[in-house]
């Protein structure tokens, strides 16, 4: 419906700002955790093996696996 | 003052520094217990107050929201929500992130919600200053209605005012940040009505609601019935409402930073950090370094380990010859010196192994290196049904699988818990080592390959890997087997890189091993003393017959050692090892062994003291005597020799897989909570070893 995309779509050092959760089970736990609607959220490393992933958001870094990261959907910023 | 100690509660979200705060209030004053009635570890400890009053602190479980998510989680929810809980608090001490305070600041809010007298402490604060970022705490303890300490890990004047705070009386917090009667006013009501008795806010009230329903609890089951009918009847959506509630509590914080503190969104990367990520987590080099650094830690721990080994064995050894001397020869004396004290020394033995596991893992878990390897191994781990997480667990299991199998509650998820506990006591522990080293010496030649490595060490590594590859394959196959609808969660804060906090490793160290003796040790000299009864007793006129065989030279040591041999013949452990031995001949193993795996029940290096009474060796302790009597040994009917390449294989590779240790089994049952779970470990792990013995016994024969 819009031009969003999913956080798991990001390349390394690409940003984006969150918009909204797709999973109601995750969501309440990716806003636990400080992933907030609106908070900018940045690719940092993948894991050797393609998976996991380490985002960094609101000023620490966490790190969450692919299906979850495709729970997330962010509008694109560019890359730092 | 008031003899009354005052119970106060530690919470706080996971790497607030909240523990490291418990042991500066504590010290040495704490203990290890269980919450009642789950297995989480329950960190007490008591502290003296300036006034003289005593404090009773509890450290609970780090969470991020009072939701919980995992049974550790569901500990701090219970606690804090639960008025007539044992543990419920007369202050919170909310411990937060300074650097990272807006995240820290929501577990903050639902805690003041709940009504109970609470204060704020901001940590970390020297990190905050190096942010050059600025907090206002009059600000803030004026907006949230409570009472705000800043702390610096460096400085002990926090941990002053803190204790200072505490002391002096302190109010409910005055009102509320998020209100459950303005959002569901009907729902709110009808609740309170349930707890029409209580005092409490709205807020608690629902919380503990909450708990009730969670807890499942038979106590509370009228009431959990009524609560359900109200979320029915108001049509009350759980899951939305947690959502709605983190994003209002969310508004208010951000209204809250916006005027207690400057430059919230100017947050300076942390340099360091990502640099030291891109070499450990790089695609080649991060598992290499990993790989390196467990190699490094395996040879330091097995080279510095053997000192304080070999003094607590000289110690036991001592105490055993002058407790036998001083005590009148008899049933008591054989029973403290054979039965507890040789249990005794079983456990003792293994905490230098233990301890310095324990001292590398905490570094490695505090150094924030420990949360990179979960990172890197997750995608590996998965494909076994294993998480990230599982990674401890098994690393752990390389010591003892007791504390392994305590280490998996991080694990959120069930099946990937119950599948890490399941093949954790695959992984060849400290205990098997004297059994290996024996069986080793005894049939693997120390003859050099290609000139550098040693055969007898190779087989060591063997004996590991292929502990390593079992437990692998073990947990692959319960993937298949267990079901599960519960999803399996990756989503975790990854810490940022920081020098390790020695005074905390070290009191972590002590606590893990204490817990680890006094866990393990009761199991340990139980059996030990009642198999010391099987092995001392047996049929009546049988003991009188061998006595009276040996009696016309009493005094020879020789002669001595062949009774005791032939007592231990004679005994029910004797019978018991004649008894199986038509089910592990085809292992090729003998009665004398049988026996020794029925003794090496209690701990595994117990096969090494067994086979030394079984060749009637004095000295128990003289492994390379030991070793001549039974290369010497011969089958009475075949005239071959007993341990052949063959049988010594056979039985190393039995020892590699079969649980044989009773206190796995009692730790598993604990943590599962069913028996059905250690008797599933026992009689899988049993089966691979019988297999897996089997093979390799006519592959070598």
């Amino acid at each position: 419906m819009n031009n969003w995309r999913k956080l798991s779509d990001l390349k390394i050092g690409e940003s984006a700002v969150i918009e909204e959760f797709s999973d109601d089970f995750l969501s309440l736990k990716f806003l636990e955790m400080g992933c907030l609607p609106g908070e900018s959220i940045t690719l940092e490393r993948i894991a050797p093996m393609g998976d996991p992933i380490i985002v960094n958001v609101s000023g620490y870094l966490m790190t969450m696996r692919k299906s979850e990261a495709k729970t997330i959907l962010v509008s694109y910023l560019g890359s730092a | 003052m008031s003899s009354k100690p005052v119970k106060i509660a530690l919470a706080g979200n996971p790497n607030s520094g909240k523990t490291t705060l418990f042991n500066s209030l504590t010290g040495l004053n704490q203990k290890i217990g269980n919450f009642p009635g789950v297995t989480v570890d329950k960190k007490t400890g008591k502290c003296i107050l300036p006034n003289g009053r005593e404090a009773i602190l509890t450290d609970l479980p780090g969470t991020y929201s009072l939701y919980p998510k995992s049974i550790d989680e569901s500990v701090t929810h219970k606690v804090l929500c639960n008025p007539a809980d044992s543990d419920f608090p007369d202050i919170i001490v909310v411990v937060a992130d300074g650097s990272n305070l807006k995240r820290n600041l929501l577990l903050a809010t639902q805690i003041i919600d709940l009504k109970i007298p609470c204060i704020l402490v901001l940590n970390m604060m020297d990190l905050v200053l190096k942010q050059k970022k600025q907090i206002n705490i009059e600000c803030l303890s004026q907006k949230l209605g409570i009472k705000v300490i800043s702390m610096n890990a460096r400085e002990s004047k926090g941990i002053l005012d803190l204790k200072t705070a505490v002391q002096e009386p302190l109010e409910k917090p005055a009102f509320s940040i998020y209100d459950i009667q303005l959002s569901s006013p009907d729902f709110s009501s009808d609740i309170n009505a349930l707890f029409k008795n209580s005092t409490n806010s709205a807020y608690s009230n629902y919380q503990l609601a909450c708990n009730f329903k969670l807890s499942e609890e038979k106590e509370h089951e009228s009431d959990i019935k009524t609560i359900a009918e109200i979320i029915h009847k108001h049509s009350f959506n759980e899951k939305q409402h947690q959502n709605d509630e983190t994003l209002i509590r969310y508004k208010f914080i951000s209204d809250l930073l916006f005027n207690c503190s400057s430059s919230e969104h100017l947050v300076e990367q942390n340099n360091f950090t990502s640099k030291a990520d891109k070499i450990l987590t790089h695609k080649i080099g991060g598992f290499l370094i990993f790989v390196g650094i467990m190699f490094l830690i395996f040879q330091t721990i097995f080279n510095l380990s053997v000192y304080p080994m070999q003094f607590i064995e000289w110690s036991f050894i001592q105490l055993s010859i002058s407790v036998s001397s001083l005590m009148p020869p008899g049933i008591l004396n054989s029973l403290i010196v054979d039965g507890v004290i040789a249990g005794l020394s079983g456990i003792m033995i293994f905490i230098p192994q233990i301890a310095f596991l324990f001292a590398f893992i905490g570094i490695m878990e505090d150094t924030g290196y420990m949360a990179r390897v979960s990172f890197i191994m997750d995608r590996l781990m998965r494909k076994f049904g294993l998480n990230g997480k599982s990674v401890i667990p098994l690393l752990s299991g390389t010591a003892c699988a007791i504390p392994a199998i305590m280490a998996t509650r991080t694990i959120g998820n069930w099946k990937e818990r119950m599948i890490t506990i399941m093949v954790v006591p695959l992984i060849s522990c400290s205990a098997r080592i004297p059994v290996y080293t024996l069986l080793i010496s005894l049939v693997i030649p120390s003859s050099k390959l290609l000139g550098i490595f040693n055969l007898q060490g190779i087989a060591l590594l063997i004996l590991y890997l292929i502990g390593f590859a079992g437990a692998i394959a073990a947990a692959f196959v319960f993937k298949l087997i267990l079901k599960s609808k519960e999803r399996s969660i990756f989503i975790m804060e990854m810490p940022v890189y920081r020098a390790p906090r020695w005074s905390s490793i070290g009191l972590t160290i002590f606590e893990k091993t204490k817990t680890f003796v006094f866990e393990a040790g009761k199991v340990i000299i139980a059996i030990s003393i009642i198999l010391w009864g099987l092995s001392s007793y047996g049929p009546s006129d049988d003991f009188a017959k061998i006595e009276q065989k040996y009696k016309k030279n009493p005094n020879a040591t020789e002669v001595e050692e062949k009774m005791a041999s032939d007592k231990l013949e004679a005994s029910y452990a004797g019978r018991f090892g004649k008894a199986i031995e038509p089910a592990i001949k085809p292992l090729g193993f003998d009665w004398k062994i049988g026996i020794a795996l029925i003794t090496s029940f209690a701990a595994r290096e117990v096969f090494v003291g067994t086979m030394a009474t079984i060749y009637s060796v004095g000295d128990p302790d003289n492994t390379s005597s030991i070793r001549k009597k039974m290369s010497a040994d011969t089958n009475t009917i075949t005239g071959k020799k007993t341990y052949s390449r063959a049988t010594g294989i056979s039985l190393m590779v039995f020892f590699a897989f079969a649980l044989q240790c009773m206190s796995t089994l009692a730790v598993t049952l604990r943590e599962t909570k069913h028996w059905k779970w250690p008797l599933y470990q026992f009689l899988f792990m049993g089966a691979m070893a019988y297999v897996a013995s089997f093979i390799v016994f006519n592959l070598f024969k």
